[in-house]
């Protein structure tokens, strides 16, 4: 998945990264060229005692060294350019697929895990492309080259490399394998304290009224304890990878010298050689242990690009139309038609053979317990979901034909988590209507019955609305969303539960107001409460998805069990003299 | 943390380079990993927000080490005889070139002469300089290298490097097991004070912020300490020994070495005061680009179905872009730290090579103390570069850190009274004496409140919001404690009980209906800790549970994520009801319980009330008047004070506040004709 990922979304920028791997080449071999130049300023300068010599090998080496920063510099640009290149376009491609997405995928992976896929699995992706820009390209070049350069100083010493260079691996990889599981474990733990100080503090006043502060202290120092020995051992074995590198490295060095001096003495090689095998080796050996530490991130970058590959390949469920009605003389006239909805792998469906017609100017309110499918059929009208059977139509056209924006241009939604997006007052409105005049703003908070509130909220129009509308109360914020789909003036409204959070009184007000606005439009109310849809032209009581009666108030009072009962436990509550 | 060994580019000759490297990888990726989700606005004031009194919090924090001090003694003599070892080591390798390369000279004259005579044969034919290197040095003319002599110097170095490595180890195990345990303990008391705070604190704070300080700031001190503690011992003490070397073997090379520490630390300054902006502009428009990816993502049905897709993705492509631009010249600019410190590096070993070759010609330096010099001079500008790289991340650890020690020295909640021991049985009478509270002392919200709830009763508060009727259980509750008058419980004045045994006597159901992570059972039994199995049941049943527990896959053992999100609003709040069932107290508080369920089964919930209050002293607090007509007393709440109280049919007969608050129910409900 990482590589398909990579490849994907790195192919733009190919000739960036050729440019990376000429530029690390380059340079590598200038770093490479020091150290042979160094041999000859002892072989041939300080043995001979030539000062001129020494010199100009020394200017050499400067000039080298000028040729080495400029191109590890521009690798630096180009590498830079690519995984952060990488990563707005991974960002932007997941972006755009979950802008596709109906309800039910965004449902199946969840708003919060979206996000993080988005946001943090992308930047650590990003991450790995930056090291590997830099160091996954630059140790194979130095390896070799730090190889050629070894042989060429010596072959006769070059079996030390050969040697060295497996027991290098050998240790780094076996330390970072005991180490990487610890690392996984301790995020998992991390994870875990942290969930429970998340809790502590957001149930507070649940923990502390029911008096299990040792409970939750208890809870807490076993979780704690789990964390820190994990990260003890991960920490250990941290602590041993550097003293083994640099034992291993020290002793390598210690060899070259035992082994090179015979060589030396015996006439094969140069003293100023040995000197310079020392360098190569070293190079050697640094290369090998940065690529396995680069490798150490692919695991976890492996995991990340799976994560974003899932969602990039996840098809939405809800798919426009290749060849949609793009004009429609709406009135707003909404038909469904033998409507079922099952989520896929549910044993049974939300909604079973739904049907109902509601023309324009008519209300048709839906009524029934928790979970008896109330918000699912609201949202089929805007093909948040698409029906599984049957169809919904608008102005007798298959949703599914109709072009999306024309679709959702003539449908208000409100639905019942009233979601304000952060901004003004005004900004939220806007979102009903783009260019909505400040008139016809106060005229939907009146509607609304926000106006009072607004009015006194500081900035009136321009006060903040915090993301999610946390900063106010919960029946303002409905009324807020009822206002952002009123000036909005569709033809069809769907209020999904939109009236739970207020009292009675605003909802009696709210209701009479909204009568002249909808007169023209279809309306569809889901409730629980009777006095909001006793007035309906319909009004269907659904229970466990199937509709169980169908009729205005007086009908259903009258033949309707399940109806019967909903009034009667209300009136017991509202009315019972 | 799994990357802090991430590789880097190295082309240097010592782990102490590869450290160093690593160090400024992690630093990035910590950078870029940025304010995640979850995390929202509150991780974004982290990084650039300068340490503000930075001596006196590490001072606090190394203080914070006390309990580990035998150990942490000793990591820094570890550390001392370590690096010095290891400092030593290129010194005495040098010895064995030195022996090597006399041997070379050595075999290339005639056996029998003596080096005296070589020389002053050199001298003769005016080869002088040569002479000059070949004085300084010692061999035997005719005579090869002398491997005794090598093998014992390097089986000295062997030594030498095993022990450094040994001695590093133990330093780096030991100082992970106190690194390790100053987090835990850090943490623990975090835990321990968030149940001693007082509430107001958490109504003073905003949550995500004072979230962010006990998650976000704690991670990111745990990982400034593993990851710089280490290195910044270890590259200080470095410093120090390789000058020492240097200056031992030549303080003419030592000055060019020294020389490369200011260029190096004006350098790294240049790019790092440039880069750090640019991070901060990076850290803050991965924040506003998470912001919109948050809300467009949480809204999503809203975005689409008010058609304002294209101006979503026209909004991210624009931050995406910028977050692109900030962060390719926050990665370009740091990244430039690498090749220059190399350059700096470079320059040095020419300086160093032609410098040392200059010397060891006239005779004055050997050859392997110059190869030793180079070492040395590499050595010395990596810790240097290192420490110099590792000031950004501490500066966001020491900021971090001071955010949790402020946390740690919020005032606390009032000492609790000793328990008096003696409960005998309760009736449940709660009595509110001329009461008078504030939150803010500017703003008196609660005057002259007097209110007795006789045992058994049922007291209903109604009133508009603001009113102080979620007050009044604040205050029984002991959230907070009243500022003039009393409460009483049974005749004992609360604030003389301690907090744990008041409220286990107290039963709440709270608007906000808090569960936490774990199975609908664990979540119910929290009410009561050991209560068995057939309580949970009979709990779970009497509430209604029971009913939606079946539809669910796992019965009793579906987990409740941490949001709720898999249960419907009105099914957590049966749970916390039943969770209330099953604590049995002697006083139930219902805070507007029940307005999220349907009216269906809020009926059937207010029958299991009625059977669970039947011999309870009850508050109830609602805003639908359905729900508390049976009360025996019913309070009406106006602007903190009691503006009448009775039972239903008295409170209308008088046609006073509650009347009128009735009447307007009354009107936009359902009118007797409906039926």
């Amino acid at each position: 998945m990482l590589l398909r990922l990579l490849r994907t979304h790195l192919a733009p920028y190919k000739r960036w990264l050729a440019a990376v791997a000429v530029l690390q080449f380059v340079g590598t071999v200038a770093a490479l060229y020091l150290p042979s130049l160094n041999a000859d300023i002892i072989d041939k300068g300080v043995v001979t005692g030539d000062t001129g010599y020494i010199v100009s090998r020394g200017l050499e080496m400067l000039g080298i060294s000028l040729v080495q920063i400029v191109c590890s510099v521009v690798a630096v640009y180009f590498s830079a350019r690519t995984a952060m290149s990488f990563g707005r376009d991974v960002r932007s491609a997941i972006f755009h697929r979950v802008g596709s997405f109906s309800n039910r995928e965004v449902q199946q992976f969840g708003a919060p895990s979206l996000i993080t896929r988005e946001t943090n699995d992308v930047q650590q992706v990003q991450t790995f492309v930056l090291t590997a820009g830099t160091f996954l390209v630059a140790a194979p070049i130095m390896l070799v080259g730090g190889l050629v350069m070894a042989v060429r100083e010596d072959i006769g010493l070059s079996w030390l490399v050969a040697a060295v260079v497996p027991v290098l691996i050998g240790c780094v990889a076996f330390v970072a394998s005991r180490m990487v599981p610890y690392f996984r474990k301790v995020q998992t733990r991390i994870d875990e304290v942290n969930r429970l100080l998340r809790e502590q503090i957001t149930g507070v006043r649940v923990v502390r009224a029911f008096a299990r502060e040792r409970h939750e202290a208890d809870r807490f120092a076993v979780a704690n304890d789990e964390l820190t020995s994990v990260a003890t051992s991960a920490g250990r074995w941290m602590a041993t990878m550097f003293p083994t590198v640099m034992l291993v490295i020290n002793v390598s060095s210690v060899a070259v010298l035992w082994f090179g001096g015979h060589r030396v003495d015996s006439g094969e090689m140069q003293v100023g050689a040995l000197t310079a095998f020392l360098s190569y080796l070293m190079q050697i050996l640094m290369s090998v242990m940065m690529g396995t530490f680069a490798l150490i991130m692919v695991p976890r970058s492996a995991v990340c690009a799976d994560r974003i590959v899932e969602v990039l390949d996840t098809d939405s469920s809800v798919v426009p139309p290749v060849d949609p009605v793009t004009a429609v003389d709406v009135h707003g006239r909404l038909e469904l038609d033998g409507v079922e909805f099952s989520y896929p792998g549910a044993e049974q469906p939300v909604l079973r053979d739904v049907s109902f017609t509601a023309e324009a100017g008519r209300t048709v309110a839906v009524i029934g317990s928790t979970g008896a499918g109330k918000s699912t059929l609201v949202n089929l009208v805007p093909r948040l979901f698409d029906v599984t059977g049957g169809t919904v139509r608008v102005d007798g056209v298959d949703v599914r034909r109709l072009e999306p924006d024309l679709l959702w241009s003539t449908i208000g939604l409100i639905p019942q988590k009233a979601f304000l997006f952060s901004g003004s007052v005004a900004d939220n409105l806007r979102y009903g209507k783009v260019d909505a005049t400040e008139d016809e703003m106060w005229a939907a908070l009146e509607i609304a019955q926000a106006a009072d509130f607004v009015r006194a909220m500081d900035g009136g129009l321009e006060a903040s609305i915090a993301q999610g509308g946390t900063n106010v109360s919960g029946g303002q914020r409905q009324r807020l969303a009822i206002a952002r789909a009123v000036i909005k003036r569709p033809e069809i409204y769907l209020f999904d539960d939109a009236f739970s959070a207020l009292d009675l009184a605003t909802d009696a007000r709210l209701r009479a107001a909204l009568a002249p606005v909808t007169r023209d439009a279809t309306v569809v109310i889901v409730a629980q409460r009777v006095s909001t849809i006793r007035d309906a032209d319909l009004i269907l009581v659904l229970e466990d998805g199937v509709v169980v009666g169908r009729g205005t108030h007086d009908e259903l009072l009258a033949d309707c069990t399940t109806y019967q009962e909903i009034v009667a436990s209300q009136l017991s509550a509202e009315e019972a003299a | 943390m799994s990357s802090d060994d991430a590789p880097s580019e190295a082309r240097g000759s010592s782990p102490v380079e590869t450290q160093r490297k690593s160090a400024t990888l992690q630093e990035t990726e910590r950078i870029q990993a940025g304010p995640g989700p979850g995390r929202g606005p509150m991780g974004g004031g982290m990084v650039g927000q300068k340490a503000q009194t930075f001596v006196p919090s590490v001072k606090r924090i190394l203080g914070r080490m006390r309990p580990e001090r035998t150990k942490a003694v000793l990591v820094v003599l570890l550390a001392v005889v370590s690096v010095m070892l290891t400092a030593v080591g290129p010194r005495i390798l040098g010895h064995a070139t030195d022996l090597i390369f006399d041997g070379l000279i050595g075999r290339s004259f005639e056996p029998g002469t003596t080096k005296g005579q070589v020389i002053s044969a050199l001298r003769e034919r005016g080869e002088d300089r040569q002479a000059d290197m070949l004085a300084s040095m010692d061999f035997v003319p005719g005579q090869g290298v002398d491997f005794d002599a090598v093998r014992n110097v390097l089986l000295t170095v062997l030594a030498i490097y095993l022990a450094a490595s040994l001695l590093a180890w133990l330093q780096g195990y030991l100082l992970n097991d106190v690194v390790q345990n100053v987090v835990r303990r850090m943490r623990s008391d975090v835990e321990d004070k968030v149940n001693r705070l007082p509430l107001s604190y958490f109504d003073r704070q905003p949550r995500g912020e004072l979230l962010s300080r006990v998650t976000n700031d704690i991670d990111n001190v745990s990982q400034t300490l593993q990851q710089t503690m280490s290195q910044l011992l270890t590259s200080l003490l470095t410093v120090v020994a390789v000058l020492g070397m240097m200056l031992w073997i030549s303080p003419l090379l030592a000055l060019v070495a020294l020389a490369s520490v200011p260029v190096s630390l004006l350098l790294t300054k240049q790019v790092m005061s440039r880069s750090q902006g640019l991070f901060i502009t990076q850290w803050r428009k991965t924040g506003t680009l998470n912001a919109h990816i948050e809300e467009t993502f949480s809204g999503h049905d809203l975005v689409k179905v008010f058609g304002r897709r294209r101006e979503a993705e026209a909004r991210f492509a624009a931050e995406n872009d910028e977050l692109y631009t900030a962060s390719f010249g926050a990665q370009f600019v740091s990244g430039l730290i690498m090749p220059l410190m190399m350059f700096v590096g470079n320059l040095n070993y020419v300086l160093v090579a032609v410098i040392g070759g200059l010397r060891v010609a006239s005779g004055s330096l050997s050859l392997g103390e110059v190869q030793a010099f180079i070492q040395y001079s590499r050595q010395f500008t990596q810790p240097l570069t290192q420490v110099a790289s590792m000031t950004n991340l501490m500066q966001s650890g020491v900021a971090s850190a001071e955010r949790v020690f402020e946390l740690l020295d919020a005032e606390e909640e009032v000492e609790d009274a000793p328990s008096t021991g003696a409960r005998g049985s309760l009736r449940g009478e709660i009595r509110f004496e001329d009461v008078a509270f504030a939150y803010d002392p500017e703003r008196p919200l609660i005057r002259d409140l007097s209110l007795v709830a006789e045992p058994g009763s049922t007291v209903a508060i109604v009133g508009p919001t603001g009113a102080g009727k979620t007050t009044l259980v604040n205050l029984v509750m002991r959230f907070y404690d009243v500022d003039h008058g009393r409460i009483t419980f049974d005749g004992v004045d609360i604030t003389t009980l301690p907090r744990t045994e008041l409220r286990s006597r107290i039963g709440m159901v709270l608007q906000d209906t808090w569960l936490f992570e774990g199975t609908i059972r664990d979540n119910i039994a929290y009410g009561r800790p050991g209560a068995t199995e057939a309580e949970i049941l009979e709990a779970a049943t009497a509430t209604f549970v029971d009913r939606f527990v079946h539809s669910l896959p796992d019965g009793y053992d579906t987990l409740i994520d941490e949001n709720g999100s898999n249960l419907s609003a009105g099914e957590r709040q049966l749970v916390t009801i039943a969770r209330a069932f099953l604590a049995d107290p002697v006083l139930l508080i219902l805070d507007e319980a029940t307005s999220s369920v349907d009216t269906r089964t809020e009926l059937l919930l207010q029958k299991a009330m009625a059977a669970l209050r039947s011999d309870r002293t009850s508050f109830v607090i609602a805003h639908r008047l359905s729900t508390i007509r049976d009360a025996d007393v019913i309070v009406v709440m106006e602007d903190g004070a009691i503006v009448e109280q009775g039972t239903h049919d008295a409170l209308l007969a008088a046609h006073g506040a509650y009347a009128r608050l009735y009447d307007a129910q009354f009107a936009a409900g359902l009118t007797p004709d409906a039926v």
